[in-house]
């Protein structure tokens, strides 16, 4: 049989074509693979169904030559992004039995390429946390245990989305960053995750956290793979306002371009900052794979980076609490009964939202109310203004920004649950990015010394998503990451 | 800024989310810790620096027309309500 597992999207549609075998066994291949992996808690719901019968479709296409370019793979979705007619929750009792009436933007720009729908993936409430296990449907578990054989957090929001793609429960999957929720997990579970430009996908459909900073991407095991589902989701649309018009450039393509000449920036302000020893070896072991592929490194200077992380935690919240505030028991499906309209929301509002969802509503309302608008919140959009400007003034002198994507690799589960502060600190190298709107991604580099993933960062200039994916390809090569866990789950 | 439990309970009120007791004393602590680290941005000069409220090229947004093009599906929209009635969603009485 063949081991579908290790297989890449790209090399999977190659066999495909050959016809090495069908969509149909692909398909339950995944399925079977999902169904026993369900101890790490990375779907909240299976669509086995859907995925068997929509095979078959797929099948007929690659026989008759007419498949699309991602025809048959099988993709695990955030359940962030609404799904028509399939149970779309935001790991939140509020959203328990909630479904859409319509299909995601990029999510149909998928299916329309042929790509099915394999299930919906566990992540923190609403996209709060970096961890997933801010989750109504409970924690997910990274198939990364540490050398201690403990459990530790696939990081988070997009966890599910991350554990999944690691464990090898669908070829990929689509998470959502609005502060580091694609390329943390990633980078905690050794696969590759990407951010977009802000802009270059639609946020039409997905579950809106902070609508300034929200982005789809995808969660992969290869460079390549990545680039090949961003060729699919990214598109303009006229129904969400802030999608750019720009030329979609071929991504794939630029996984294949030298990056002989380019030159690399590395913030002297991130090595101050508390990295562990590891990680540190291998920003240094990246620098001369970097050397070695003809880039140059330079040092930049990004002065108000450490502004960043106060900085979101004043945004994100403001722009949740009024994003949030459309659940009030009307309109969706969670409601708690009450004599009048006002205790009907407050009882509502109460038992349908999870600690971390009540505390950032809780923060995002207090710097808008009235008295506290222009200290906080007025001042942290000039803060952003001030870390963009950083940004505009590091990319007029280098291509790419290269750093580690975490301060530390995979926390023990319920190692950081306790101290709200201590989690945000988790996001420290990848937030800056949401506020100035930047394209970045994590690729995974190797193994620490407690036996988990270490992943580093590139950030791209706006709408450059080209430039890192090209050095992700050449650092991809250079550090021949294995990415196998031990099947635990499977083997006992 | 000190954030007590009586500030708590006025965010609370606004943020339209009841509070047990518990909920109250836990709040208070987490989020007067979580402001006095965000306090830490007052030791920048922000003085006639424009604020960017969001990254989106302003430049890239255009006007459209301002037409009907979507709708005609009350049904779908109300599917998911707790309570309808006759297309309409259900709430407990307002006004007496």
């Amino acid at each position: 049989m063949t081991e579908f597992s290790t297989l890449s999207i790209k090399e999977t549609i190659s066999s495909l074509k050959n016809k090495d075998f069908s969509v149909s066994e692909l398909v339950d291949f995944h399925i079977t693979s999902m169904e026993s992996g369900r101890e790490l808690n990375a779907f909240i719901t299976e669509t086995a169904d859907i995925a068997r019968k929509k095979a078959i479709d797929c099948d007929q296409n690659y026989s008759k030559g007419e498949e699309k370019p991602l025809e048959g793979i099988p993709l695990g979705i955030k359940d962030m992004f609404c799904t028509k007619g399939v149970k779309t929750t935001a790991s939140s009792k509020m959203l328990e039995n909630f479904i859409p009436p319509y299909e995601s933007t990029v999510t149909q720009n998928l299916w329309n390429d042929g790509a099915i729908l394999l299930g919906k993936l566990n992540n923190d409430e609403f996209a709060m946390g970096s961890s997933n296990e801010t989750s109504f449907f409970g924690e997910v578990k990274n198939p990364w245990k540490n050398t201690k054989g403990n459990f530790t957090v696939p990081g988070g929001s997009s966890g599910g989305s991350a554990a999944s793609v690691a464990a090898g429960m669908g070829l990929a999957s689509l998470g959502t960053d609005t502060g580091g929720s694609i390329r943390q997990p990633a980078s905690f579970t050794g696969t590759v995750g990407l951010k977009p430009t802000y802009g270059r996908c639609s946020r039409w459909g997905i579950i809106a956290f902070a609508s300034s900073l929200d982005q789809a991407g995808p969660i992969t095991k290869t460079v390549k793979d990545c680039a090949l589902l961003l060729n699919s989701i990214c598109s303009y649309d006229s129904k969400d306002s802030t999608s750019s018009q720009k030329k979609i450039p071929d991504f794939e393509k630029a996984t294949d371009k030298s990056i002989r000449g380019m030159k690399i920036g590395i913030p002297k302000e991130y090595e101050t900052d508390g990295i562990s020893k590891d990680i540190t070896e291998y920003i240094e072991k990246g620098k001369e794979w970097l050397t070695e592929s003809g880039a140059e490194i330079i040092e930049i200077s990004l002065p108000h980076i450490k502004y960043a992380l106060p900085c979101y935690y004043i945004i994100a919240p403001a722009e949740a609490s009024s994003n949030l505030a459309r659940y009030d028991g009307v309109k969706f499906t969670h409601r708690v009964d009450a004599e009048n309209i006002i205790d009907m929301y407050e009882e509502t509002r109460s038992q349908g939202f999870g600690d971390e969802v009540k505390r950032r509503i809780m923060i995002g309302t207090y710097v808008l109310s009235s008295g506290y608008y222009d200290a906080y919140y007025l001042k942290a959009q000039k803060v952003r203004a001030m870390i963009s400007k950083d940004f505009k003034e590091a990319f007029s002198k280098v291509d790419a920004i290269y750093g580690p994507s975490t301060p530390s690799t995979a926390f023990e589960l319920g190692d950081k649950k306790k101290d709200p502060l201590e989690m945000y600190l988790n996001d420290v190298f990848t937030v800056p990015v949401n506020l100035a709107g930047l394209p970045a991604m994590s690729v995974p580099v190797g193994l620490d010394k407690k036996n988990l993933p270490v992943g580093m960062q590139l950030i791209g200039n706006s709408f450059d998503e080209e430039s890192i994916l090209s050095i992700a390809s050449c650092i991809e090569k250079s550090a021949k990451f294995d990415l196998s866990p031990n099947r635990w789950w499977i083997n006992g | 800024m000190t954030i007590d439990s009586k500030l708590v309970e006025r965010i609370a009120k606004l943020s339209r989310i009841s509070l047990t007791e518990l909920e109250i004393n836990n709040l208070s602590s987490e989020l007067d810790n979580i402001l006095n680290w965000i306090e830490q941005l007052s030791e920048l000069d922000t003085e006639g620096i424009n604020p960017v409220f969001s990254s989106f090229d302003e430049e890239e947004t255009k006007y459209r027309t301002d037409e009907i093009n979507d709708g005609g599906y009350r049904e779908d929209i109300i599917s998911n309500a707790p309570l309808t009635e006759d297309g309409f969603f259900l709430v407990p009485k307002v006004v007496d």
